[in-house]
């Protein structure tokens, strides 16, 4: 029952682990190295007002990436 | 020669290591990528010249921003005898991955830990002599912006030289990069067996911080509040300091130049006094703000505010086909719109990126806010000065986002939107001194190359043919404003200011540079002067098309070289050319026709 869910649903303070990468190559890469990597822990700290960006933490990494990329990260439940 | 390159992920005090060790003063910032060209120097290394290469900052080697294909191309195509990797400590879990790219490619490098203060307060302990083992190269840990560790890590960088070999550029490196899952693999195992993590993160200042600067309603509010209390302070602390320079100036005008200048001809007694010192000094009583401007700013982008402000305008930004990264180049450009420019090449969509450079020649320039401080204060009341200029503000970021609106289908782009939002840090004294004193060097560049042959031009079309009254209706100058007041005049524009605005194309700084030598005064006599030269109405039109004709020189040529295409820059310049006058245009005709 490993239900992956897109990582822009979360709301602030949940958390899962990213299953999916559903991106191109270039932002893969980019993803990658900035630890947004399969199988880490990732927790969403805050969703920014007028559907803007959201910011998650991956480790010690703070990012902000935008909702309609964060539709194509899978999260599953932590 | 020896040659050294470093290398790192944007945001790691790569360019302040470089400072320290080239001694050179580049740019210090924490925006990533902040370091757009190859900077390099030579310097003395135990018995060797090494040269120091400043690669751009890239996230992976292999990446497909611009940066990260300058890296590749560099290593590929420059022999190298050591790359010096430098990390952030405290994200070093997922930076790590560099370093062990370059072990698997056989380049010698050494990994410097920046910031490791920064990783100790989070709680994050390195054992240096572990990670060095596992990974196969030395590891040093070391604090950039306050030198901890910089002699030790300069020193096993001279060791190294010492012994290296220059390898041949590497062909093919992105094939050899192939085993990704490998990489993937022992990064976790060295980082599970030399680094330490608290098990959980310390309620820290910057969470804090963010909960109030990041909030969803308060969040735009506050930032504004703080940009305005800014430009509040630089002209609290700036009009005394500008007072004072011009006092300076007269002084020496009155007591050195006038009496060291009496015996000598007319002429050149005008072309010395009235045309050199007198319009140079004119935009040297600048100065004072021009630094405390560019103070602010920068203490505004190294504590990492800016990226803050990304997150906070990117759903703004978004209905205008920019992101957040284009506001914060907007920001910049503030300041000067040529690094703007430069800095806009972190964006990898080529549509985004022209977007967002066409937009920033309409940010106010620190240049021609001097033309606006020094009109304003000429016709408008000490009350309704800031007011004034707070409108020119308002128009800056209208015409930039009309220009964006008009374009954005034109220049359509899907690039994705990812961005780290570093901790907030504190700027050392050291590297606020670094920056006033570049802007000030920066500023005595500018004035030895455009500002000076521009107000010797203007003093000679001011006072040729010979034997001409000064700026009569038979000198050049007037035959020259003559020839555009078919254009000029419907906005309220006369010869005099004409002229002016000629030679603002070059640099904005000549424009009041050059008032001071159509009038033949300085300070107080030259402000009295403008201002029975023109009303209010005129005044205002004149500066919104300062404001909106056309940015100077360099910012044409730089929009030039980065988007490789004259019909780009051109456009962008006809685009603006042609904006200023419809409204200047409108707005003079409607006020006069109010009865203003």
């Amino acid at each position: 029952m490993n239900q992956s869910i897109p990582l822009a649903e979360l709301m602030p303070g949940e958390n899962g682990v990213i299953a999916r990468l559903k991106v191109d190559e270039a932002l893969y890469q980019r993803l990658t190295a900035m630890g947004l990597r399969v199988g880490r822990p990732i927790c969403v700290i805050r969703r920014a007002a007028m559907s803007g960006p959201i910011q998650v933490r991956v480790g010690l990494t703070d990012l902000i990436l935008r909702r309609a990329d964060a539709l194509n990260i899978c999260i599953s439940p932590a | 020669m020896k040659r050294l390159a470093l290398l790192g992920m944007p945001n790691t005090g790569k360019s302040t290591f470089f400072n320290r060790l080239t001694g050179a003063g580049a740019r210090v910032g924490n925006w990533p990528g902040v370091t757009v060209d190859l900077l390099g120097a030579k310097i003395l290394l135990g018995g060797h010249m090494v040269e120091v290469v400043d690669l751009p900052g890239l996230y992976d080697l292999h990446g497909f921003s611009e940066d990260e294909l300058v890296v590749r191309h560099f290593l590929e195509n420059n022999p190298v005898d050591l790359v010096a990797i430098i990390l952030n400590a405290s994200q070093i879990e997922h930076q790590i991955a560099i370093a062990l790219q370059f072990k698997l490619l056989g380049i010698p490098a050494i990994l410097l830990l920046n910031m490791s203060d920064e990783a100790e307060k989070l709680g994050i302990r390195i054992d240096i002599r572990r990670m060095s083992e596992s990974l196969g190269m030395p590891v040093m840990a070391l604090s950039a912006k306050y030198g901890k560790g910089f002699a030790e890590a300069r020193q096993a960088i001279t060791g190294m030289l010492e012994i290296s070999e220059q390898r041949p550029g590497l062909e093919d490196l992105k094939d050899k990069l192939a085993q990704d899952d490998l990489v993937e693999q022992q990064m976790q195992t060295i980082v599970s067996h030399s680094v330490q993590f608290p098990r959980q993160l310390p309620e820290s200042f910057t969470a804090r911080m963010d909960r109030l600067l990041l909030h969803p309603w308060l969040g735009l509010p506050i930032f504004f509040g703080v940009m305005f209390l800014l430009f509040q302070g630089i002209f609290l602390l700036g009009s005394p300091l500008q007072d004072a320079v011009e006092w300076l100036l007269g002084l020496i005008s009155q007591h050195a130049l006038e009496p060291l200048m009496s015996t000598s001809p007319g002429w050149l007694h005008g072309l010395l006094v009235d045309g050199i010192y007198n319009g140079v000094g004119t935009v040297a009583s600048f100065v004072p703000i021009i630094v405390l401007f560019f103070l602010f700013m920068a203490v505004i982008e190294d504590t990492g505010y800016l990226s803050r402000a990304a997150f906070l305008m990117d759903a703004l930004m978004s209905k205008l086909g920019l992101d957040g990264r284009s506001f914060v180049m907007l920001l910049m450009g503030f300041g000067c719109n040529v690094p703007a420019l430069m800095g806009t090449r972190v964006m990898r969509s080529r549509p985004l990126r022209l977007l967002t450079m066409m937009v920033i020649p309409f940010s106010l320039c620190s240049a021609r806010l001097q033309v606006f401080i020094f009109i304003t204060a000429a016709l408008f009341s000490a009350e309704h000065a800031p007011l004034v200029l707070f409108s020119l503000y308002l128009m800056s970021f209208a015409t930039a986002i009309l220009t964006a609106l008009l374009f954005k289908r034109k220049l359509a782009s899907q690039e994705p939107f990812v961005l780290e939002l570093p901790p907030y840090r504190l700027p050392t004294l050291m590297q606020l001194w670094l920056r006033g004193w570049q802007e000030v060097r920066h500023f005595l560049h500018r004035a030895s190359k455009f500002i000076i042959i521009g107000v010797v031009l203007v003093w000679a079309l001011t006072h040729l043919p010979p034997g001409v009254a000064e700026a009569s209706p038979q000198s050049y100058a007037a035959t020259l404003g003559n020839l555009f007041s078919p254009i000029l005049t419907p906005l309220g524009i006369d010869t005099q200011m004409t002229i002016a605005l000629l030679f603002g194309f070059v640099a904005k700084e000549i424009v009041i540079g050059a008032l001071a030598v159509i009038y033949g005064m300085e300070g107080d006599a030259l402000t009295h002067q403008i201002s029975i030269s023109m009303d209010w109405v005129q005044a205002y039109s004149f500066m919104l098309f300062t404001l909106i004709y056309t940015p100077c020189l360099s910012t044409i040529a730089t929009l030039r070289t980065e988007s490789h295409s004259n019909l780009y820059a051109w456009g962008t310049v006809a685009w603006s050319l042609g904006l200023a006058w419809v409204v200047s245009f409108v707005f003079y005709q409607c006020a006069r026709a109010l009865g203003y």
